[in-house]
């Protein structure tokens, strides 16, 4: 029994989980995270034969610089800001419904059955009324038939809700190439919502970002104070816990699916009714997945989700200002934000562990 | 009728190639445990890298006044985009295997970067090649079907089974090689332990951390070759804005309805490939184009449903999957 | 090999902390070539952790280690392997869906191309030369557990180790299973083996080993040769003062019929009756125990009438509180709320505690609410009687923590169940189930759990107590139901068999399904 094992050294690094670390020092590992992910960023930029620190003040001016590009950073801020808090209420049970873009889709879609087509019956608030519950209806009939089957079969709902993306995606075209086909146009398009009907304007924003600040602080009620809310948290920690406690987890699963698809469907309403005016297949624009971010980088705290949407609001509104001024692709948000969160998933681990070099002595924080 | 029969099988074979590569690439990911949902990421960078890889060879050897060779041309783009997926799937085995981050969230954060990569690329090399990005005939002609000697002349069947082009037979000999692999050797073996039950493997002297990832990224850059296939096959190397979308995906859920068989793969692929392009095929009056787009989705999610109705302990995902491992972990 | 030293293995100083716990600290141990160490220790007094840096599982902070006195570094389990040295876990390292063989030449070198058959061939030899009997090609999840040590124990010896550590190798047999392994064991040691066992159950180290190490919180004590000790001696050494191993059987009049379960019967995942026409009645003021061999349907027992588990047959009836008036409710196939509906209190403390009873991540506070957050009316959660519940637990029941805001998952074994344990008696109960509820508890927690039990006896609570370990049993239940294969096999005093009858009991009922097993 010869070995080699007997000369080896201890190991170069090894490590072991820390006791719960302070807040302040969590949020600085936090805080460098972010810079580094920046600086990784800026690198990129620099590769691309352009200045990072006037890219990067550029985007901020694109996003901050003017009336006119405020009012556009919040719209883009409302719908991530509502989508994420819809998904966090899934995340929250760990239920991964990456299917916000197919509930935004649908949602609008239900909006614009009503205010395409019955605009010239009902007056303004009646139809807007019957938009936001058209919206809310589909986007959460969308969420539950995921939900059902989970609870049911424990079918897998993160390829679920996938895939229904991908089905209203292609119902969305289906209706811009045949039966919505706005009359007398040549290409494939859904006719523009009449302007009686569209969404009012509060400071120059429709006023779904008043919505969206009056959900923030309802979610984050909803989560910590009441009884669904801790039915959430438990069946989200334990299935087994939840069904001893005497939670229905399947009530619960299907219950949470339905307001969080709601949510998502509400954006889909927002959007057709106070930005766009009309559904294609950017409707959604891939909200539904940079949303799923956003809820995990403030940790599904709405406030946090506040701040981060509105952050990656203007990277994306900011991407679009450097696409015109240094010929950069608006995609590079898309980058930016990836480098991001990996930076963020990444750091995480520095405030649960802490690494022990050889021959370091350890020291007790 | 049987005409139509014959080319919906070629047509579904084509389509189902870069489904195939994603899928391979991702059983295999997940024979060692860690579900990785960034195939579509993965896929849209090894799509723009292997494009790009052709692209600047061809750029290249024009500049200095000789003329590029096709095969070489490909080589470099089925390395590149191996290499791009690889790298990809490292950044997601960092974080998931050494920095334990969530592997759902960080697979969802490598397609939202991938495709930002991708199509960020794909537009920057546009827009420096004045206007878009496609490589020329030689490199195409690679890409397109082959002739083999003999067999390819035989009536029908040469048609049928040995006309397409080398990137079909590179995935059916990756697919075969897997599942040898899985089914015969002792690495694969040791794998499957590591995605069953890593304390377990741990215990018996197999180094998780080394298998999770070379397994991993070794998966990626397959996925990667898949996305190769999206922009130099399926689009004929040119770049078009968002090709793999929902590819990725799909690739993903056909591991499912390949029970995570590399052989069972091929024939699912197929399938899938088929349900993508049939529109062009079969024809049934009132049914609108975009409702047979439909099609492989509603499908993959009746797969869902009927496979999570009958459970299987063998025919199922390892079981380890979407969780790390820790051995100090108390 | 080479040179022999006395030792086989030698560890010194050796320490280990897991964040603010230190598991082992400055610990010294000696293997002699060729003996049997029983490595005797309360639950988390680090015996296992010490083992598991022999076994490369964890790598010690301080300390050095000797095989056959050279210094060496184990890394890895790898590592440990090519020094001699195998494990067999307490909870079995196999893999599922793998067959015997391919398990035990798992993470081996050799030819690339795995070749079954050869395996398979090697292994039935390997198996036949200690006296196994064993299948090489069936699948781990078709065995029973027994069938799954052999295993364990056959996946070291083909590893040519020299060096067995046998982490509390008999905690899931039984004592005629017991005696089997043992007489094994011995044959091992005339085969040249040095061997460690851990345990905790001081007859078996008395029965087996050598000499006996003993560990206490963390630290090394002493070690003792077997011949000149006792239990007595043992005992001080283990928790640090003379206590009396004797547990307190109150004496209380049996109360009225409380719950009464009758051919009860229900499938388990694969379709297998896990409970199979079992029937018995729990009277308050007593204590019932329930023995049996692990997974022979206590699980299922438990959670069917909690209300957890569906069931194909038969039924379970309440008997209120009332004597003069017994209100008789039929419960089964009832949801815990819909129990809790009907104004029965019944209590149930299941075997997986942070995974069942409690949720790890959150606080004591919310884990108190899990019982009673819907008593309140309205939509929102009241924190404050939970709350308030939570202190009272913290000084009734001497719970450590650093506060009720501490997640309950980072409080130690003993404490956990305080919490769970205190909770479930918070709701005065009529019926109190619990499933293992010592396990992995030291001594003096352990205790206090018993005299718990007792109390809720003496109150006229009918306690249904899952037991494992034997001796406990029959000294704390009035009457003992002991399970095998889903069916009950006897309901016996305590005070009139032994523990061999139970044991019997425990692998034989009258009409045997060993067809099933065998399917």
């Amino acid at each position: 029994m010869s070995s080699n094992a007997g000369q080896m050294k201890e190991p170069f690094i090894r490590m072991a989980k820390r006791d719960a670390l302070s807040q302040q020092k969590a949020w600085g590992i936090r805080g460098v995270a972010f810079l580094l992910s920046l600086v990784t960023g800026g690198l990129l930029i620099l590769a691309l034969g352009h200045n990072p620190f006037s890219v990067y003040a550029s985007m901020i001016k694109g996003a901050w610089g003017s009336r006119t590009v405020i009012h556009e950073t919040i719209k883009i801020a409302v719908p991530l800001l509502i989508t994420a808090i819809g998904i966090s209420f899934a995340f929250k049970m760990k239920f991964w419904n990456i299917g916000g873009e197919g509930q935004i889709l649908v949602g609008a879609v239900a909006a614009g059955a009503f205010g395409l087509f019955t605009a010239h019956i009902f007056p303004k608030l009646p139809l807007v009324i019957l938009m936001m519950l058209a919206g809310i209806a589909a986007g959460g009939i969308y969420g539950l038939l995921p939900a059902v089957c989970k609870a049911k079969w424990g079918t897998n709902e993160t390829l679920f809700t996938l895939m229904l993306n991908y089905i209203a995606l292609a119902f969305v075209k289906y209706l811009m190439n045949g039966p919505w086909k706005a009359e007398g146009s040549s290409y494939p398009k859904i006719g523009m919502l009449v302007p009686g009907a569209r969404l009012t304007k509060v400071f120059g924003v429709h006023w779904g970002w008043i919505l969206a600040l009056v959900l923030v602080v309802a979610a984050y009620i909803y989560f910590n104070k009441t009884k669904q809310g801790y039915e959430i948290a438990v069946v989200g920690e334990s299935n087994n816990t939840a069904r001893y406690a005497g939670i229905n987890v399947s009530k619960v699963f299907i219950r949470t699916m339905f307001l969080s698809g709601a949510l998502c469907g509400l954006v889909g309403m927002l959007q057709f009714a106070g930005a766009d005016y009309t559904i294609t297949e950017g409707t959604a624009g891939g909200v539904g997945f940079t949303a799923i971010t956003v809820a995990w980088l403030a940790k599904m705290n709405p406030f946090g989700m506040l701040v981060v949407s509105v952050f990656i609001a203007m990277l994306e509104r900011g991407a679009n200002t450097i696409q015109t001024n240094f010929k950069i692709p608006a995609s590079a948000s898309d980058l930016l934000i990836g480098i991001i969160l990996f930076f963020m998933l990444g750091c995480e681990f520095f405030i649960s562990y802490r690494l022990i070099r050889r021959g370091k002595e350890e020291t007790h924080a | 009728m049987l005409s139509t029969l014959n080319s919906l099988f070629i047509a579904a074979v084509l389509a189902g190639t870069p489904l195939l590569l994603g899928a391979l690439g991702e059983i295999l990911t997940e024979k060692s445990g860690n579900l990785n949902l960034g195939v579509e990421g993965m896929m849209f960078m090894g799509a723009i890298t292997g494009l790009a890889g052709s692209y600047y060879y061809e750029q290249g050897v024009v500049k200095a006044g000789g003329d590029p060779s096709g095969v070489l041309s490909a080589l470099i783009a089925l390395i590149v985009s191996f290499l791009a997926g690889a790298l990809g799937a490292l950044i997601y085995a960092f974080l998931t295997i050494s920095l334990r981050a969530n592997q759902n969230v960080t697979g969802l954060t490598l397609t939202i970067f991938g495709t930002g990569f991708g199509n960020f690329f794909g537009e920057y090399i546009g827009q420096k090649a004045g206007g878009y990005v496609a490589v020329s005939e030689v490199t195409k002609n690679t890409f397109s079907k082959l002739h083999i000697p003999v067999l390819s002349d035989i009536p029908v069947l040469g048609k049928l089974l040995f006309q397409y082009n080398w990137v079909v037979y590179f995935a059916i000999v990756v697919a075969i090689i897997m599942a040898w692999v899985f089914n015969k050797s002792r690495i694969g073996l040791n794998l499957r332990a590591v995605g069953e039950d890593p304390a377990t493997a741990d215990a018996a002297g197999i180094s998780i951390t080394k298998y999770k990832y070379i397994a991993t990224v070794v998966g990626g850059g397959i996925c990667g070759i898949g996305g190769m296939y999206m922009s130099m096959v399926t689009t004929s190397g040119v770049w078009v804005h968002g090709c793999v979308s929902g590819y990725g995906w799909l690739a993903v859920a056909l591991v499912i309805f390949a029970t995570w068989s590399p052989a069972r793969g091929m024939l699912v692929a197929l399938i899938f490939g088929g349900l993508t392009i049939m529109r062009m095929y079969v024809n049934i009056p009132g049914l609108p184009a975009q409702i047979y787009d439909m099609l492989p989705y509603v499908a993959t999610i009746i797969v869902l449903i009927v496979t999570s109705m009958r459970q299987s302990k063998e025919h199922a995902q390892p079981k380890s999957c979407g969780n790390n491992y820790f051995r100090e972990e108390r | 090999m080479g040179a022999t030293t006395e030792y086989a293995v030698k560890m010194h100083g050796v320490t280990k902390t897991f964040g603010k716990v230190t598991a082992n600290k400055d610990v010294n141990l000696e293997l002699k070539n060729g003996e049997i160490l029983a490595l005797l220790g309360e639950n988390g007094s680090g015996k296992t952790t010490l083992m598991n840096m022999l076994s490369g599982i964890y790598f010690p902070d301080h300390g050095e280690i000797y095989v056959d006195g050279k210094a060496v570094t184990i890394r890895s389990p790898r590592d440990a392997f090519s020094l001699g040295i195998g494990m067999i876990h307490q909870h079995f390292k196999l893999v599922d869906v793998l067959t015997a063989a391919e398990n035990i030449v798992l993470g081996l070198e050799g030819k690339a191309v795995v070749n079954r058959k050869e395996v398979n061939k090697k292994v039935a030899e390997l198996a036949s030369r200690y006296g196994f009997e064993i299948e090489p090609a069936k699948k781990i999840y078709n065995m029973s557990v027994s069938e799954k040590q052999t295993v364990e124990i056959l996946k070291v010896l083909y590893r040519g180790a020299d060096i067995l550590i046998l982490d509390e190798p008999t905690a899931v047999l039984t004592p005629q299973e017991t005696d089997k392994l043992f007489a094994v064991l011995k044959n091992m040691k005339k085969d040249g083996k040095s061997i460690i066992i851990i345990t905790h159950k001081l007859q078996e180290v008395l029965a087996i080993s050598d000499r006996v190490a003993i560990l206490r919180k963390g630290e090394y004590i002493g070690a003792v040769n077997t011949e000149q000790t006792n239990q007595a001696q043992l005992t001080e050494m283990m928790v640090g003062r003379p206590i009396s191993l004797e547990i307190e059987r109150t004496a209380v009049k049996r109360g009225p019929e409380r719950l009464q379960v009758i051919d009860l019967t229900c499938l388990n995942g694969d379709g297998v009756k896990a409970l199979d026409n079992v029937s018995f009645t729990a009277y308050g003021g007593e204590i019932l125990g329930v023995a049996g061999i692990a997974g022979s349907g206590q699980k299922e027992l438990c959670e069917v009438i909690a209300g957890l588990y569906p069931s194909i047959g038969g039924s379970v009836l309440y008997n209120g509180s009332d004597e003069k008036e017994p209100v008789k409710e039929r419960i089964l196939g009832l949801k815990p709320d819909e129990i809790v509906k009907k104004g029965i209190s019944m209590a149930f403390v299941p075997e997986d505690r942070l995974g069942m009873g409690l949720v790890a991540n959150m606080d004591m506070t919310d884990n108190c609410l899990l019982r009673s957050y819907k008593n309140k009316k309205g939509i929102f959660v009241d924190r404050k009687t939970p709350k308030e519940l939570a202190q009272r637990l913290i000084g009734e029941l001497e719970i450590v923590t650093p506060g009720v805001e501490t997640p309950v998952g980072r409080l130690s074994g003993g404490n956990v169940q305080k919490v769970l344990l205190g909770r479930e008696i918070a709701c005065n109960p009529s019926v109190l189930i619990v499933a293992y509820p010592v396990r992995g508890l030291d001594i003096n927690s352990s205790y206090r759990i018993y005299d718990l039990l007792n109390e809720q006896k003496k109150k006229g609570v009918a306690v249904i107590f899952i037991g494992e370990d034997l001796d406990v049993l029959m000294q704390l239940s009035d009457r003992i139901m002991v399970m095998c294969g889903g069916k009950i096999s006897g309901i016996v005093n305590p005070c009139e068999v032994t523990k061999e009858d139970i044991g019997l009991m425990m692998i034989h009922t009258e009409d045997t399904n060993e067809k099933e097993v065998s399917a």
